[in-house]
């Protein structure tokens, strides 16, 4: 297997307080990899720090090869790596249409086109988009009038937009219904088989980290712990006595 | 520039740039708090400076210069510039903090327009001197070189501002939540902290020490319509040097403002204005948040 | 969203022909209000690229607009230039302004961002009044030898009308551009925008310099039009003047700011016959807006219309 995307004893601490440390995983490309931990053990800043918008203190990131240690997040994406944020990250006051459209401007290139309509650009693969994640119904409308559920159906075309090679989802089902839960999930599935995407994501409901994921890496107070197949999680000694044991939510 | 190489000269323009530092930092410190908790910029500080200034020669002027009479207007001047502040917040401002950054900015340059046309209204446009106080009339002899007693006073008073302003935002509870809030606004309310009576707190004693400032300002320079104009762009400069929020970052940018200017009169006369502004990028280029400032919250 | 378009675009093309004709009223107190008002709008929608569409808060806007009147005038009368080049180069060199000023200040955000604006906004203003014998200092720079063929008000309104409605047609375009629509999404949310692939802070810089560039060109015209610069145009206040403008005609719409430039200088000239304490007025005007009015005029009048719409 080919490895896409790589941490190399990433490290990161907020005054004084270490939230990621030595961590080093590996993405395989076309895996569905997920991450778990506890709140606080340090996913997010995980993700900050492999999509450059925190600065590791030590460490590397690799991505397809290259070393995007220190890159900045506009330059992260375009090499092929997009990501979607736990709090709902869209732009409120304009259409969903708009929102997605503004990510393929930018994808393309154009976003300094200063005499180029913007109206016109990208229409249909907007549209298309749009159709795949299931809101062409409410294209123009504005996106911060959108129901919860629709936001973060928004915000994962809006990362697709970008046409990533590997997806980072950031608790892509928080806040959702079980109903809202399992359209998401057979969504994200289902695009991540038709684009061929390599998948890296965090998430709180056991269920579906257990349902999709065919590896899971578990995080405690910022340090890896245990990685490996979903079946063997479950009978690693420590990450029950520290995660699953507390944890209401296991499977 | 040869002047410099004058030791009696050069003591007289560092104590200068000293003295107007200090009276600089007694009304940046102000605005710089107001900044650091409620995150808004008071354009309408310097108006209150002035407002202070002319509060303080009416007080002197209708005790008819008695003895102590500088010293009462001083405190009528924090003490009638505090009752501004605290209508204007509680009857406006507060109503504001949801809103965006734009709208409340704006709003203190609504106040600036009007607070500015109430002083052209009661004082007019003359110019008004008001004189050094009683038993500040004459010079203190330091064996090597004399110096005025009252701008020599204006360096202790900014000096006993600093200390008394730090033991009470370190050392107090009210201190302590100030303090906290520059750093993290969420947290107050999180502690259960009755956060609009911080702001009007807040508000009320930055404002008051814009009042003060200009009440001491006073015997300097002349008191007259726009004398806050281009005294506002100073504070702003200093709080940006000094980073947003910060105590000893506004003391540290007043006195380096006060020598920018003092020395810069001598060194490139007629720049010094210009000098200040070089000193501000400098600092800018080094540590774009200032001397003591944190870097914002990247996220929207 | 293109019939708003098309509706828009027929509403200036008729207060255009509509300008055209005022000198045929035969008053030169309209022709010369008419001049000024078109100035100031020009200037209003420089500043909004700023305001509205990219939620920068500048407070330093004037010196943009000083730097192209201060250039053009310096230009046409101390090196006897010609128009066609005095004008371009002095909108060149309030661009270039803008490019330096920018890049320091786009590293910052919000109310560091506002302030650092306005400092070198006042730098700008310190440089003017001190240094005399370039700009003529708190006298101002006087005796602009405005060129013959728009030398009198009618041509000259003209002139700026032309120049006017070309620089507003430019900003449209790039308001409406890829690069407007990633603007407003920077506005929206820079984070995300950077998460798509949008340099925010160059994206910024490039706003930063439209803005100051097409300030300048209303620069330009302010100072042919009055035959002098005064350091009163590159003060706190006059940047603070152009965004009560902006406000009050609406940041959101492009065409808001014109409107508010339009209402609020009428409103100034008007009350200035009766009282000399329009300050006074303005900053009530002002607090009026912001505190029931946050959307301006173009925001009423949107809200009025869908009252009405709902109710039919």
């Amino acid at each position: 297997m080919e490895t896409v995307l790589e941490t190399k004893g990433a490290f990161k601490a907020f005054e004084g307080f270490v939230a990621i440390r030595d961590v080093s995983i590996d993405l395989e490309k076309g895996e569905k990899h997920a991450i778990i931990g506890p709140n606080g053990a340090g996913k997010t800043t995980l993700f900050n720090l492999i999509t450059g918008h925190l600065e590791l203190d030590s460490g590397s990131v690799n991505f397809e090869g290259r070393d995007i240690t220190g890159t900045p997040p506009h330059r992260i994406v375009k090499l092929g790596l997009a990501r979607s944020f736990q709090r709902i990250n869209i732009y409120p006051r304009m259409t969903v249409f708009e929102n997605v459209q503004v990510a393929l401007i930018a994808r393309d290139g154009r976003s300094f086109h200063l005499f180029t309509l913007g109206h016109s650009l990208n229409r249909d693969e907007t549209a298309e988009l749009l159709e795949l994640v299931g809101l062409m119904a409410e294209a123009e409308e504005v996106a911060g009038e959108l129901a919860y559920g629709k936001q973060k159906q928004l915000e994962l075309a809006i990362a697709l937009a970008s046409h990533p090679r590997v997806l980072l989802l950031d608790e892509p089902t928080a806040g959702m219904s079980t109903a809202e839960t399992v359209e998401a999930i057979k969504l994200i599935e289902e695009i991540t088989e038709a684009r061929g995407l390599t998948l890296l994501f965090t998430e709180h409901d056991m269920g579906v980290v257990f349902g999709i994921a065919d590896r899971i890496s578990v995080l405690h107070h910022g340090e890896l712990i245990f990685s490996g197949e979903p079946d063997r999680v479950k009978e690693d000694a420590e990450v029950r006595r520290v995660y699953l044991g507390e944890s209401h939510g296991a499977a | 520039m040869s002047m410099l190489a004058n030791p009696t000269f050069l003591f007289y323009q560092v104590m200068n740039s000293i003295s107007l530092g200090m009276n600089l930092f007694i009304i940046a410190t102000g605005l710089t708090l107001i900044l650091g908790v409620l995150r808004v910029i008071n354009f309408a500080h310097g108006a209150f400076f002035m407002f202070g200034a002319y509060v303080c020669w009416s007080t002197v002027t209708f005790l008819g210069g008695a003895i102590g009479s500088f010293w009462i207007g001083v405190i009528a001047a924090a003490v009638v510039l505090g009752l501004m502040a605290f209508v204007i917040e509680r009857g406006l401002l507060r109503y504001l903090y949801e809103r965006e950054h734009l709208t409340q900015l704006l709003f203190t340059f609504a106040i600036v327009l009007v607070v500015g046309d109430v002083a052209k209204m009661i004082w007019g446009t003359d110019q008004y001197n008001v004189p050094y106080p009683h038993g500040l009339k004459g010079a203190v002899n330091f064996g090597f070189a004399i110096y005025p007693a009252y701008p020599l006073l204006l360096c202790v008073i900014g000096v006993v501002v600093a200390v008394g302003m730090w033991l009470a935002l370190s050392k107090t509870r009210w201190g302590r939540i100030i303090r906290a809030a520059t750093q993290d606004r969420e947290m107050l309310a999180a502690l259960g902290m009755n956060v609009p009576l911080v702001y009007t707190g807040v508000f009320v004693i930055g404002s008051a020490l814009a009042g003060l400032g200009g009440a001491l300002a006073a015997p300097r320079v002349a008191v007259s319509p726009g004398m806050d104009a281009t005294l506002i762009i100073e504070c702003f400069i200093i709080v940006i040097i000094g980073g947003l929020g910060s105590l000893w970052g506004s003391f540290l940018g007043a006195l380096a403002l006060g020598f920018a200017t003092m020395f810069g009169t001598v060194i490139f006369p007629d720049w010094e204005l210009v000098l200040a502004y070089v000193l501000m990028l400098g600092i800018l280029l080094w540590r774009p948040w200032g001397l003591f400032g944190h870097p914002e919250e990247d996220s929207h | 969203m293109q019939a708003k378009s098309k509706r828009t675009l027929w509403l200036t093309v008729a207060v255009v022909i509509l300008l055209a004709l005022v000198p045929t009223l035969g008053s030169k107190y309209l022709v010369d209000l008419s001049t000024e008002i078109l100035i100031y709008a020009l200037f209003a929608l420089s500043l909004n690229v700023l305001i509205g569409y990219s939620g920068n808060i500048s407070f330093g806007h004037a010196a943009y607009f000083a730097i192209g009147g201060y250039s053009c005038a310096i230009l046409l009368t101390t090196y006897d230039l010609p128009l066609i080049i005095s004008m371009p180069a002095a909108i060149i060199l309030a661009g270039l302004a803008a490019a330096f000023v920018g890049y320091f200040c786009v590293k910052l955000t919000d109310i560091y961002f506002a302030m650092l604006t306005l400092a070198f906004g006042m730098l700008v203003w310190a440089v003017a009044f001190k240094w005399r014998s370039v700009t003529g200092g708190d006298d101002g720079f006087v005796g602009v030898a405005v060129p013959e063929f728009i030398g009198d008000r009618y041509s000259f309104f003209y002139f700026t009308l032309v120049v006017v409605t070309v620089s507003s047609a430019l900003l449209w375009l790039i308001c409406h551009s890829a690069f407007g629509r990633t603007l407003v999404a920077v506005r929206e949310n820079r984070m995300r925008a950077g998460f798509v692939g949008v340099d925010t802070k160059r994206l910024r810089h490039t706003a930063f310099v439209v803005a100051g560039t097409f300030a300048g060109i209303a620069g330009t015209l302010f100072a042919m039009y009055n035959r002098g610069v005064y350091v009163e145009s590159a003060f706190w206040t006059e940047s603070g003047q152009v965004l009560i403008m902006t406000l009050l005609g609406g940041l959101y719409s492009f065409f808001g700011p014109a409107l508010g430039a339009a209402v609020l200088y009428t409103l100034q000239v008007s009350i200035n016959q009766y009282t000399e304490y329009w300050p006074i007025v303005l900053g009530t005007v002002l607090l009026v807006i912001i505190m029931f009015l946050p959307d301006g005029i173009v925001g009423l009048v949107q809200r009025i219309r869908s009252q009405f719409a709902r109710r039919a």
